[in-house]
């Protein structure tokens, strides 16, 4: 019988369906970080009960930690405490953890596919809802509450339902100056923050498959965005490529072996799914957000639709009708784990060499790991960001979620290369516009909202 | 947690109109620092509920004194955004045992449903009636059957059905855990271990 991408891999993972009710889905990898884990632990703990499989978990610390001194011990307390409660647990419980100072600790969504611990044809979660991202990659990943993440830790397993299944296919060359964030902001708009809910997500067509790795991560870490509760694209020889001869990617005989088994995970011709949808690559352009969640985005040259929600448009004290670019920014923040890779850093260092960042904006480029810092650092990125006066700080997840100290002061604007655009989610009163590294980069130079595609 | 089951629950309910209640909302990031499930109802709606200096907001509907009850309910899409499981604890910490809404994001629903925080999903016509009555007399009465998977509003004499898979029903009413059954098919697990690598 034909079987889509996420039907094969989800069969092999079954281990028993109850009648009428979930299956019991066996985990692969298990990532998790400061924030969804400590009370897991004490969980497990209190239950009498050791981790069942400590070698399949690995653990950052990301969502709480400081971007500028990582060195010195975190200032605030709380902060502290957790950072500190993973390393303790992570030591009792014999889990590897790539911890404050580890030359291999980022955002866990970046450090999993960078260090070949995310492979195609895997199941993986995260006590995070951005664990969509390793769907790139042809795994099943998706994020998981923390009552969850403890039963992962006792039992390596899921008790899980089967989503619905669609399909999204793009088709046809990309515009210039629009990049994979375009597409994924465009695909929200077109079908609301909450259009996929209960489905999980297959990007197919010519435009996803010509992408790099790096962009294909940025489009399936913004699936939670419209509801779904994972997206994936099919492994194919670009994949193989990234993956092959990273740290913890099969090496040798070995990879010979699952190499042949990932040519496998691609959808059936005949295969079925609940739903299609198909888009013409042709009419994206670069993408902005204008209200309160990533749904409500229109391309930078547009305005701000007649139909907007009003409470979103006084939060964000925007108009209906009115044209969104020429709209003065005051901070830029080039970082999270939808864009925060070197590839990501590179686009921007590229498009910035030799101009100046605005008076009027503050830009923060927050790399999303040690090893994108480093990489920054050998091509000599840093001192371009340097020169154009932008703000190049230590990994985390920083102003994404605005946990940590890096906050949008109440009422500023702030354009981000980010997933959400929550009320206050980049801190109280805080106005975020999404858009691409581009378009970011764009805001960063001349100090407002600019169509990219001016520039280049 | 002290965990417990759910069976039927009659009460008042608290309407909360706002749709695409995301959990950032609910829960804002900055409180997620805490290591322990408990405490998280004091900032449940934080920055709906309080202003910048700590003193409540006037017009958000849980600091008005009308409105009380073990039942929330929200406008459609409520939950989406972050996987925070604290979201469901802090609704569960200030009292709630029920979510009514519309529409519900996945990883909320099964968040609260790991918490025994039962996630009702009602048509929009029966929500907009519910927000109705509740209007019109806050001390309106609603019933959630969990057994009969109905809900009531009994002031406009309209009840519905609402779905559950069957297993999580089970759980919910004799207080059992995913987990609980995860670790008694452990054996099972290795097993499976075994024959896949």
């Amino acid at each position: 019988m034909a079987k889509t991408l996420f039907e094969k891999i989800w069969d092999r993972h079954v281990v028993k369906t109850i009648e009428g009710g979930p299956s019991v889905l066996y985990i692969d990898k298990h990532l998790i970080h400061e924030v969804t884990s400590p009370q897991a632990f004490k969980g497990i703990e209190n239950r009498g009960l050791e981790v069942f499989r400590p070698h399949q978990i690995v653990a950052t610390a990301d969502h709480n930690v400081p971007t500028i001194h990582q060195e010195l011990p975190i200032k605030e307390e709380l902060s502290r405490v957790q950072v500190q409660k993973l390393v303790e647990n992570c030591k009792r419980h014999h889990i590897e953890l790539y911890g404050l100072g580890h030359p291999y600790q980022g955002i866990v969504h970046v450090i999993g596919p960078e260090l070949g611990i995310t492979q195609p044809g895997m199941t993986i979660v995260c006590g995070d809802s951005h664990t969509s991202t390793h769907g790139a990659f042809g795994s099943i990943a998706f994020g998981i509450g923390t009552s969850e993440v403890e039963m992962v830790m006792a039992t390596q397993c899921l008790m899980q339902s089967k989503p619905k299944l669609m399909r999204i296919n793009v088709e046809g060359p990309l515009g210039k100056g629009v990049v994979s964030k375009d597409i994924i902001l465009y695909i929200i708009a077109k079908i609301s923050a909450s259009g996929a809910t209960g489905y999980f997500v297959e990007y197919a067509g010519s435009a996803i498959r010509n992408l790099s790795m790096e962009a294909r991560m940025t489009i399936c870490n913004m699936s939670i965005e419209m509801g779904a509760r994972g997206g994936m694209i099919a492994p194919d020889e670009t994949t193989f490529e990234y993956v092959k001869g990273r740290e913890f990617a099969p090496k040798g005989a070995e990879w010979d072996r699952k190499l042949a088994e990932w040519k496998e995970l691609y959808s059936d011709k005949d295969a079925k799914f609940d739903l299609e949808i198909n888009i013409d690559a042709a009419g994206i352009e670069p993408m902005i957000t204008y209200g309160t969640n990533p749904g409500m985005g229109v391309s930078v040259g547009g305005r701000i639709p007649t139909s907007a929600d009003p409470k979103a448009l006084t939060y964000m004290g925007l108009q209906a009708g009115t044209a969104i670019k020429g709209k003065k920014v005051d901070y830029v923040f080039i970082g999270s784990c939808t864009n925060s890779r070197i590839e990501d850093l590179r686009q921007v260092a590229s498009f910035v060499k030799g101009k100046k960042k605005a008076d009027n904006v503050e830009v923060w480029v927050v790399p999303g790991s040690k090893q994108v810092e480093q990489q920054a650092i050998k091509e000599g990125i840093d001192k371009v960001f340097e020169a154009a006066g932008f703000n190049l700080r230590q990994p985390g997840c920083s102003a994404c979620l605005a946990m940590n100290e890096d906050k949008i002061p109440a009422g500023k604007y702030c354009i981000s290369t980010s997933n959400r655009n929550f009320e206050g989610r980049q801190g109280p009163n805080a106005r975020t516009l999404l858009a691409s590294p581009l378009t970011a980069a764009a805001a960063a130079i001349t100090g407002e909202v600019a169509d990219i595609r001016e520039f280049i | 947690m002290s965990k417990k089951s759910i069976n039927k629950i009659t009460s008042t309910a608290v309407p909360l109109r706002e749709e695409n209640v995301d959990t950032d909302q609910i829960i804002p990031a900055r409180f997620l620092k805490a290591t322990s499930r408990e405490g998280f109802g004091e900032n449940l709606f934080r920055d709906w509920r309080y202003n910048s200096d700590g003193s409540p907001k006037k017009d958000f509907v849980l600091n008005n004194p009308t409105y009380s009850g073990r039942i929330l309910v929200a406008g459609k899409n409520f939950g989406c955004g972050s996987s925070r499981e604290h979201a469901a604890w802090a609704i569960k910490d200030a009292g709630f045992d029920v979510v009514v809404s519309s529409f519900f994001a996945d990883i909320f629903k099964n968040n609260a449903l790991n918490n025994f925080l039962l996630p009702v999903t009602v048509s929009e016509e029966f929500l907009q009636g519910l927000f109705t009555t509740i209007q019109k007399d806050p001390k309106a009465m609603i019933t959630v059957d969990l057994e009969a998977q109905t809900i009531s509003n009994d002031a406009a004499g309209r009840t519905e059905k609402f779905e559950i898979n069957n297993y999580k029903k089970t759980c919910l009413l004799n207080g059992y855990d995913d987990i609980d059954y995860l670790l008694s098919i452990r054996s099972e697990i290795t097993t499976f271990e075994k024959a896949h690598t």
